[in-house]
């Protein structure tokens, strides 16, 4: 049913981009679509000064988690299982699903509604779910659009944003027995509205993704506008939420701080209509909530990030998408084209960790350095250090690799050949006068296509005289 | 070795990196905040008015009518209240023929159906409110479930004036939330929506479609 992008081959990047970036429809989708939410990001932060410490207090906050992560992790388990919470680890996507499997067999479940999770796309539960004869249903409007066009979320705040309401209208047309052709938003809404409150009291699993998890009280803390968040962490007799060793936080009071960035940054909204924490399963006496309530911690290449101190950082992130709304690259391109879970800047810099910098080598390069990412940032990640250095580990020397899995793999003779060359000419005075008079001397044999270069400009064909060249006239004068 | 061990080992193989103070983040709420009550609670409804929620102004002894005539004009049948609730006692006691007062006295799951289908409306209080973003805080309890606030259509809720925070920070140190959590906390801020297409905003996405404040300036709320 639903396709889950990872498993995409990611060396496709060159090839899905050209197209993505040659599809008028697509562009005017997205950059409408960016502007958007970039005017409204900056209206929600009207003073700067207040933004600056705003986003030095979310970076403490996060940095203080990830100084402390292990420390955290146990206190946040202890907690929670005081609370009455089960909580599940897992290194893997296969160990991940098989937690949620093994859950699912036990209960004899036969479907689940899931609420909006990225890392339940990271481990494609829902093909683990399928493969297994579990129903597992997208309930987040987005999510379920385009779970309906059996397509993957091309933004991670906002699935469903390369989509136009006219195909959202066939789409439920074609899809969706009894319902006729509407480009009516609110009628679209009624539909799947519909269509979804029967699932939420027919499902026995209810699995969501968490926000922030609180360490001091044992608190998973979700945002969402909808309600089906809430519907699937209430509803279903079983509750699980999935979600990544890096989400813990101190305490529980810091909440208020990020999530007064997080939906401005994210949607340019002051507040999302739900915060709902969750402390445990029903209590003896309660007449609703879940039955049970397990949290899944995944690692999936987390740990090999926070090994080091550089690439730590790439764990601050609350998950916002501000990088992508910013991304002059992402916004030309879209989600889509990057072939992973996590598309955009913040996408290029965790992707390489789950699945290896080799595979995903072609994102790094796949910015323009101009920077904006680091400037939206609501905890201040230094997006495009951390690509540089992912640029230079993809195409390090066999000596030079050290533990990142998949370093040197970009490596290529062609380039390092060329590299070793441009080296060797600028270290050694002589060579150098040799190559330059012999490019000045020999311009005329210059290619007048270069590649990617004359696509869009001229040819560069060295000077006719070098700079050497005109100041031996400038002296003979 | 357990997946659990292994995570654990290699985050504690980790070098240190610089020093991560936690942060005063009470200081910079603290920093914002004023004493002055009534700007307080015009904030508070200047917020959730834009969230689109409607906040009816009201005392102790009037707020049952009005709900009810409210209720009437928007045409809602059922309305659910909690089991053994004062407020849900003083409703009933006034309630005529045109609206229903239904209680909410059995697990959800053994009329799943009737809750989805059949309820129009519910009324629950709220424990206290925010006033910077608008938002209602409410803790469900065995007396006024998780759902109540979010199965039905319209969303009545009472709130009591003098329950007004400036923020979430100031409410959850004010209450003491760090001392014992409950299974569920809420921080609502207007009825659900979602602009998952095409970026328009609409309302009513799976949560209610409408809430309605009824705001008791004086004395209890019920």
């Amino acid at each position: 049913m639903s396709e889950t992008i990872h498993f995409r081959p990611t060396t496709g990047f060159a090839e899905r981009a050209r197209a993505a970036a040659g599809d008028p429809a697509l562009r005017s989708g997205f950059r409408g679509a960016m502007d958007f939410l970039q005017a409204k990001r900056l209206a929600q932060f009207p003073d700067a000064g207040d933004l600056a410490t705003l986003r030095d207090l979310g970076a403490a906050i996060r940095r203080h988690a990830l100084e402390n992560l292990p420390q955290l992790l146990e206190q946040l388990e202890a907690k929670l299982v005081a609370n009455g919470v089960q909580v599940h680890w897992a290194e893997t996507p296969t160990q991940a699903n098989a937690i949620v499997l093994d859950i699912a067999h036990r209960i004899d479940a036969k479907r689940m509604v899931k609420g909006k999770s990225m890392v339940s796309e990271e481990v494609g539960l829902n093909h683990a779910m399928e493969a297994a004869g579990i129903e597992a249903m997208e309930t987040d409007m987005g999510e379920y659009i385009v779970q309906l066009a059996g397509e993957g979320p091309s933004h991670i705040i906002m699935p469903a944003i390369h989509k136009t309401k006219q195909q959202i209208a066939e789409l439920f047309a074609a899809r969706l027995p009894g319902v006729e052709y509407t480009e009516n938003v609110d009628e679209l809404i009624r539909i799947g509205r519909e269509v979804l409150r029967r699932k939420f009291a027919a499902a026995d699993i209810g699995l969501s993704g968490v926000n922030f998890a609180a360490a001091d009280t044992g608190t998973l803390c979700l945002v969402e506008n909808e309600g089906n968040g809430r519907m699937c962490t209430t509803v279903p007799r079983v509750h699980i939420a999935i979600t990544g060793i890096e989400k813990v936080i101190a305490r529980l009071d810091h909440v208020p701080l990020l999530n007064t960035l997080l939906p401005r940054s994210a949607t340019g909204q002051a507040v999302e209509t739900y915060q709902n924490f969750i402390s445990g399963p029903r209590k003896a006496d309660e007449l609703d909530g879940p039955d049970e309530v397990h949290l899944i911690l995944l690692d999936n290449g987390r740990s090999q990030a926070h090994a080091d101190l550089q690439l730590r950082a790439t764990l601050q992130c609350i998950r916002c998408g501000a990088c992508m709304n910013h991304c002059p690259v992402y916004a030309r391109i879209g989600g889509h084209a990057y072939g992973t879970t996590y598309p955009g800047p913040i996408g290029a810099i965790i992707s390489p960790h789950l699945l290896g910098i080799g595979a995903t080598a072609a994102l790094a390069t796949a910015s323009t350095l101009c920077g904006a990412c680091n400037e939206v940032c609501p905890v201040r990640i230094p997006i495009t250090e951390i690509l540089i250095r992912l640029r230079n580990e993809a195409q390090a020397r066999p000596a030079a690799v050290g533990s990142l899995r998949g370093a040197g793999e970009a490596r290529s003779a062609l380039v390092s050949a060329i590299f070793r060359a441009w080296a060797a000419v600028y270290s050694h005075p002589a060579l150098y006068r040799l190559v330059t008079w012999a490019m000045s001397r020999g311009r005329g044999l210059t290619p007048r296509t270069q590649g990617a270069w004359t696509g869009i400009r001229t040819p560069l064909i060295p000077a006719r005289k070098r700079l050497r060249d005109l100041l031996a006239e400038r002296r003979r004068q | 070795m357990s997946a659990r061990d292994n995570i654990l080992a290699r985050l504690r193989r980790s070098p240190a990196g610089a020093p991560a103070p936690l942060p005063d983040v009470g200081a910079w709420f603290a920093a914002r905040r004023s004493d002055d009550r009534e700007a307080l609670i015009e904030r508070f409804k200047t917020h959730i008015r834009a969230a689109r929620a409607e906040v009816h102004d009201t005392d102790a002894a009037t707020w049952p009518e009005l709900l009810l005539n409210l209720a009437a004009a928007k045409g809602l049948r059922t309305l659910l209240v909690g089991k053994g609730t004062r407020h849900g006692a003083a409703l009933a006691d006034r309630a005529q023929d045109a609206v229903h007062i239904r209680s909410y006295q059995q697990p959800a799951a053994n009329w799943c159906d009737e809750l989805f289908d059949d309820i129009d409306a519910a009324l629950t209080t709220a424990r206290s409110a925010i006033a910077d973003t608008g938002s209602l805080i409410l803790w469900p309890n065995a007396q006024e479930p998780r759902l109540m606030s979010l199965v039905p259509p319209v969303h009545f809720v009472l709130l009591a004036a003098r329950a007004i925070h400036a923020d979430l920070h100031a409410a959850m140190t004010d209450e003491n939330w760090a001392a014992g959590m409950p299974t569920n906390a809420l921080v609502i801020s207007g009825p659900s929506k979602t602009a998952d297409i095409q970026q328009t905003l609409a309302y009513g996405a799976h949560g209610p479609r409408e809430v309605i404040v009824l705001l008791c300036r004086e004395g209890e709320a019920s």
